[in-house]
């Protein structure tokens, strides 16, 4: 297989502006994920700690395998909205008894841990990964319901969680709740949806009313203990499986339950060489671009992700907007499609189409690395078909069966975004670098196109154009795309699974990958592959 | 000529005497307990032959089966070893009854020497120096034995008349406590040697305890291979040995040896022995007692003879005379044996049991090593706790204490707490080094400073180093790919400290830091850390700005390094222990493993403070366990003969409820 070469230059001007770039963006997120990594601040993780208890992030560093890895997901949700960072919600990839499973942790110094609208995306989303992926899931649960004043956005769509749990239970995928405190009324089912229930002595609250609601509704007088606590559901209701007398020892039972599982991943193990790329890592600072209208070439990121730097080129000469080819990270053999000037043409459309059945075939995990800003426009790719070429490579992404893993490097917009698997393409993970941007088109580009249908428009109706309120105009909307095409601002929302520092790329890749192996691994046969 | 050896012994001494047996063509039987099955002395044999059980009383010591052994394997001879049968006089006269060839002196020998007194009392006829003493006849009353002992002189030394190890042996240093020191001594010498006779002897000051070893021909030869001194010795027990004696003086040392011979001669004596001396201050040497057998610390003797004694043994029994590497023996440089146990000595010496994962000693110029115990061998309480002996020759005294120390510390002894730092400690103190040793020298250096001093001051930093090496080598198997970085966070640095209990102490271990820069603590100190090393079984490190090299190992959650600090167990706290389970108050443990005697007590019986319920006997001693209160037994968990863990609840004793 080809060995990639390099031609960066750590000492060039650009090299050097993309690495302070990058840096200062990575101490940004860094900063908001500390906040969140800070729960609810001092007052409360004392509190929190003086009743004894341990914190989110405690427990799972706890439950999880000493010196495994752990991929914490979306740590920054709910940023830059009225919710505190991090959605109150802990998830990640980790490794419990040998076994990779979904963990999830609600941060009980958050607003006692209660769900708002973030918090729901967030838990559906781990929900789906362990789905898609045939991950265990291991919830520790501490949370106090549902944030009341948002309740009109969150009840209906709230239960998809208890619907989600009990379906990973109907697909023979384990699922494990230890709960260390409030776990009530709706939360309660949460251990009632899950295959096994912990519960730790005096902590755990598991009831659909507590005292007040049911002296409310019924006249009946009744205590926490005997309503919920984990003495009552070990002895009496059932609802409780394994008694933990404290925090330790039920995260001691988690551990047994995983360990006791009979798990085994369906995918095959790695099958290559695992050796390390041949160039540095750090440089990826430097060629992740900070100015994306500067094209730059995914080999550079690719020499520095895959193993050995080992790249086996696709169609090189053919469609050369889109570099494809075969590598492999942590042994695990894969597909890649990365963009490499920007536009996506025809000749690349029906590339990717090609490349993505040829993957299909042979059961290969796809990784796209997208850099795109669309599929070309113009009078002369309209008629050539700009479109039907486009959807061939839509229809390939969504019709593909094998796992696809999806990395933001630097624009995302317009269809490419979808092209290249975008959120809504379902990708098994997606991540994002910090530099990238997202959105149905550039900021400059969108104003631009509103102004020009704004002064059409004044025109047809005969009225006289207000070119300083345009130019007020254009600036505001410029500002208001580039802000929600932030890379922040879309993993706040969900449309990604968290973002990464681009020398991390082939770390997380290699977990996701793993992690996307717990299934079975196999392409979509039918056709075979078309010549397009 | 002996042409199958049984050798009646087991452990390191069976293993020496076949060694040689095997290299003159002689061939070997062992005979084994079902705790030895697996030990290497058995598997080194020609033919080994199973003794039934595990208590010494229902093996070893059984002459009957021993004879048995014999005939069934076709043996023409016996080689007692040392310990067990080895001074039986009825076991040497029952093999030569069989017709068997016993390897030592004749029956008769062997009886006249087990009486201390009437061993004296011949010693003194044959103009040997003995020590004033007189023995006490049973029933005398007190005032006698007052008037007997004014005649020795005080201080005094009671002891037993068939006895040794420290047993039946008191100090008295004035009248006031006379009598209750005989009779003690005699109630305990009634207890271990069946018979409760004692004699008074004038207590040496500053004692060094001397012996010569002699060896003597069917035909009336007998010649010294000089001395050997034995002082350091812990309960009466020596540990480290050397030839020659630095603490006496060539004229002493030629009347020493002159005085063993014509002790030897004065009872006849064939084969290998041990004429024992004390040597007081004044460089006077009195006989203490005749060893008739080979003696544990014989090597040190064949280090500086060049000779093989228990070759000698055998020719002698077969008839041969002296030859005249014997006769004319010179002694060359120096030789220093140290007695590796399983004993702790940060635990006032108590036995310790388990099983070794690894028990092995680098070769090294001038060292000797006898072992008993091989990798995956068990160590019980069954038998004596000696699991090694390791003896370095070398031309000056000083060179053969460094070459011996190295080669103890260098010992991977995995699994088992041994007294090795204790030997190392000795072997560098610098009293030791002058060469001015006395019997007492381990009550002046008390067992814990010497091995402190044997240890590295900062040998807690092999916390770090076994972090390291776990986190970079020993993971748990995992499903992500191998080359996942350790730990690896991509939110916060990891928290997953480690806890290593060294020597009783807990020590935490956190290591963090993403892309390689690595932060290290220990017990909240940063350790400054540049880099680390790692194969599967060798760790090194830069911390503190020095190299530290260890090679390591773990057995569950014992981890085992040896290196440049020392050698170390390390027994990592789990991070999640299982909630102990709430043991009733009142609760008695057995402080150390053994087996129960003298069980008194049953459930509901009322008991004082400091009622002695029950004993546990261990390694030749014997441990009262007490009532700790006034109270009620409110259950018994184990019977008489039961064999205990150490820790292990024996019995509950609760207080008198309140009168309501």
């Amino acid at each position: 297989m080809a060995v990639l070469t390099t031609s960066v230059r750590p000492t060039d001007d650009r090299f050097a502006a993309n690495r302070d770039g990058l840096r200062s963006l990575l101490q940004e997120c860094d900063e908001q994920v500390e906040l969140a990594r800070q729960g609810g601040g001092a007052r409360y993780l004392e509190r929190h700690r003086s009743r004894g208890r341990l914190t989110a992030r405690e427990r799972i560093e706890l439950l999880v395998d000493i010196d495994s890895a752990f991929l914490e997901l979306s740590p920054i949700a709910a940023w830059g909205t009225e919710f505190h960072v991090g959605a109150s919600l802990v998830t990640g990839i980790g490794v419990v008894s040998g076994i990779e499973c979904v963990i999830t942790a609600s941060d009980p110094t958050v607003r006692g841990g209660s769900i708002n609208p973030y918090t729901l995306r967030k838990n559906l989303r781990a929900l789906e990964i362990a789905r898609v992926n045939r991950l265990p899931i291991v919830n520790l649960v501490e949370s106090g319901g549902a944030d009341l004043p948002t309740q009109g956005e969150l009840f209906v769509p709230a239960g998809r969680i208890f619907h989600d749990l009990t379906e990973l239970s109907g697909l023979g995928i384990p699922t494990i709740a230890l709960v260390f405190g409030n776990s009530t009324a709706g939360g309660a089912y949460v251990p009632g949806m899950c295959d096994y229930s912990v519960m730790v002595d005096k902590h755990a609250k598991v009831f659909l009313g507590g005292p007040p609601l049911v002296k409310m509704a019924t006249g009946e007088e009744s205590n926490d203990e005997e309503l919920g606590g984990a003495s009552m559901h070990s002895r009496i209701s059932g609802l409780c499986d394994y008694f933990a007398r404290d925090e330790h020892d039920s995260l001691r039972i988690g551990r047994q339950i995983m360990a006791s599982l009979n798990w085994h991943k369906l995918g095959p193990g790695p099958t290559r060489p695992a050796d390390e790329p041949l160039y540095d890592r750090e440089e990826l600072l430097g060629i992740a671009p900070v100015d994306l209208r500067v094209p730059f070439d995914p080999r550079e990121v690719l020499a520095r992700v895959v193993d050995g730097s080992r790249f086996d080129e696709y169609k090189a000469s053919y469609g050369s907007s889109l570099v494809t080819g075969w590598a492999s990270i942590h042994g695990y053999p894969i597909g890649v499609l990365a963009n490499a000037q920007g536009v996506l043409f025809m000749d690349e459309a029906k590339k990717a189409t090609e490349f993505i059945m040829l993957a299909n075939q042979t059961d290969t995990p796809l990784v796209f690395l997208q850099n795109t800003t669309g599929y070309m426009v113009g009078r002369d790719y309209e008629q050539a078909g700009i479109i039907k070429d486009g959807a061939k490579m839509i229809n390939a992404v969504t019709n593909s069966n094998v796992p696809h893993l999806t990395v933001i490097m630097g624009a995302s917009y317009g269809a490419g975004n979808y092209g290249m698997c975008g959120r809504a393409y379902g990708p098994r993970f997606l991540f994002a670098w910090p530099n990238s941007k997202m959105a149905v088109m550039g900021p400059q580009q969108l104003a631009g196109v509103l102004s020009i249908v704004a002064r059409q428009s004044a025109e047809s109706a005969g009225r006289p154009f207000d070119e300083v309120a345009d130019a007020a105009q254009r600036d505001a909307v410029e500002a208001q795309i580039e802000r929600e095409s932030h890379a922040f601002f879309n993993s706040a929302r969900l449309y990604d699974d968290g973002i990464i520092d681009p020398r991390d790329t082939r770390t997380v890749l290699g977990i996701a990958l793993s992690a996307v192996h717990s299934n079975v691994v196999e392409g979509r046969r039918g056709y075979g592959v078309f010549r397009m | 000529m002996i042409r199958r050896l049984l050798v009646a012994n087991r452990a390191e001494i069976a293993g020496r005497i076949m060694r040689t047996a095997r290299a003159r063509g002689t061939e070997t039987v062992a005979v084994f307990s079902d705790a030895d099955a697996h030990l290497p002395y058995v598997s080194a044999a020609d033919t080994a032959i199973r003794l039934p059980g595990t208590l010494a009383s229902d093996t070893y010591l059984r002459v009957d089966l021993l004879l048995e052994a014999a005939r069934r394997s076709g043996a023409d001879a016996v080689h007692p070893g040392y310990g067990f049968l080895s001074e039986s006089a009825a076991f040497a006269q029952a093999c030569v009854d069989a017709g068997l060839v016993f390897v030592g002196p004749s029956a008769k020998v062997i009886e006249s020497m087990g009486s201390k007194i009437e061993a004296k009392r011949l010693m003194a006829a044959a103009g040997v120096p003995v020590l004033e003493g007189v023995t006490v006849d049973e029933g005398i009353v007190t005032s006698d034995i007052a008037s007997l002992a004014a005649k020795v002189g005080y201080p005094l030394l009671v002891k037993a008349s068939f006895g040794g190890g420290g047993r039946g042996m008191r100090v008295v240093e004035h009248e006031g406590v006379l009598a209750d020191a005989v009779s003690a001594a005699s109630r305990e010498a009634i207890a271990a040697f069946g018979n409760g006779e004692v004699f008074l002897e004038r207590l040496v000051l500053a004692p060094r305890h001397v012996e010569v070893q002699v060896v003597g021909d069917q035909h009336g030869a007998v010649a010294h291979l000089f001395e050997r001194e034995c002082s350091i010795q812990r309960r009466h027990q020596k540990i480290v040995e050397e030839s020659p004696s630095p603490t006496i003086t060539a004229s002493t040392r030629e009347a020493l040896c002159a005085s063993a011979v014509d002790a030897a001669r004065a009872i006849g004596y064939v084969s290998a022995g041990t004429v024992e001396f004390v040597v007081d201050d004044l460089e006077r040497h009195y006989f203490l007692e005749v060893n008739t057998r080979l003696q544990v610390e014989h090597p040190v003797t064949e280090l500086v003879t060049g000779l093989d004694l228990v070759e000698l043994q055998l020719s002698i029994a077969e008839g041969d005379e002296l030859p005249e590497s014997v006769t004319s023996a010179t002694a060359t440089g120096h030789a220093i044996e140290a007695r590796l146990y399983a004993e702790d000595p940060d635990d006032d010496n108590l036995p310790t049991t388990g099983r070794f994962t690894d028990f092995s000693f680098p070769e090294a110029d001038g060292v000797r090593v006898d072992a008993g115990y091989g990798p995956g061998d068990e160590v019980s309480t069954n038998y004596d706790a000696m699991l090694a002996k390791v003896i370095a020759w070398a031309p000056t005294r000083v060179v053969a204490a460094r070459r011996l120390a190295a080669a103890l510390r260098a010992a991977r002894l995995h699994g088992v707490t041994t007294n090795r730092d204790l030997l190392v400690g000795i072997l560098g103190d610098d009293e030791f080094i002058a060469g001015a040793t006395d019997t007492s020298f381990l009550e002046r250096h008390p067992p814990a400073a010497l091995c402190s001093a044997a240890r590295f001051a900062d040998d807690e930093l092999y916390c770090v180093v076994a972090a390291l090496w776990q986190r970079l080598e020993d993971r748990p198997p995992s499903p992500q790919p191998l080359g996942i970085p350790a730990a690896w966070r991509n939110v916060g640095p990891a928290s997953q400290p480690r806890t290593y209990v060294l020597r009783g102490v807990p020590h935490v271990v956190g290591i963090s830091g993403p892309h390689g820069a690595r932060t290290v603590t220990l017990d909240d100190r940063l350790i400054e850390f540049g880099w680390v090393e790692v194969t599967s079984t060798t760790v090194a490190a830069d911390l503190l700005g020095r190299t530290v090299r260890a090679s390591i190992d773990r057995a569950d959650d014992a981890v085992y390094v040896d290196g440049t600090l020392g050698s170390v167990t390390l027994l990592e706290v789990p991070r999640l222990a299982e909630p102990p389970v709430e043991e009733p108050a009142g609760s008695l443990h057995a402080p150390l493993p053994g087996s129960v005697r003298r069980l008194s007590i049953a459930e509901g019986d009322e008991v004082t403070e400091g009622d002695v319920l029950m004993v546990l006997e261990a390694m030749k001693m014997e441990h009262a366990i007490r009532a700790p209160l006034d109270g009620v037994v409110a259950s018994v968990l184990v019977a008489d003969g039961d064999q205990v863990e150490g820790g292990a609840i024996l019995a509950v004793v609760t207080a008198h409820p309140e009168p309501t």
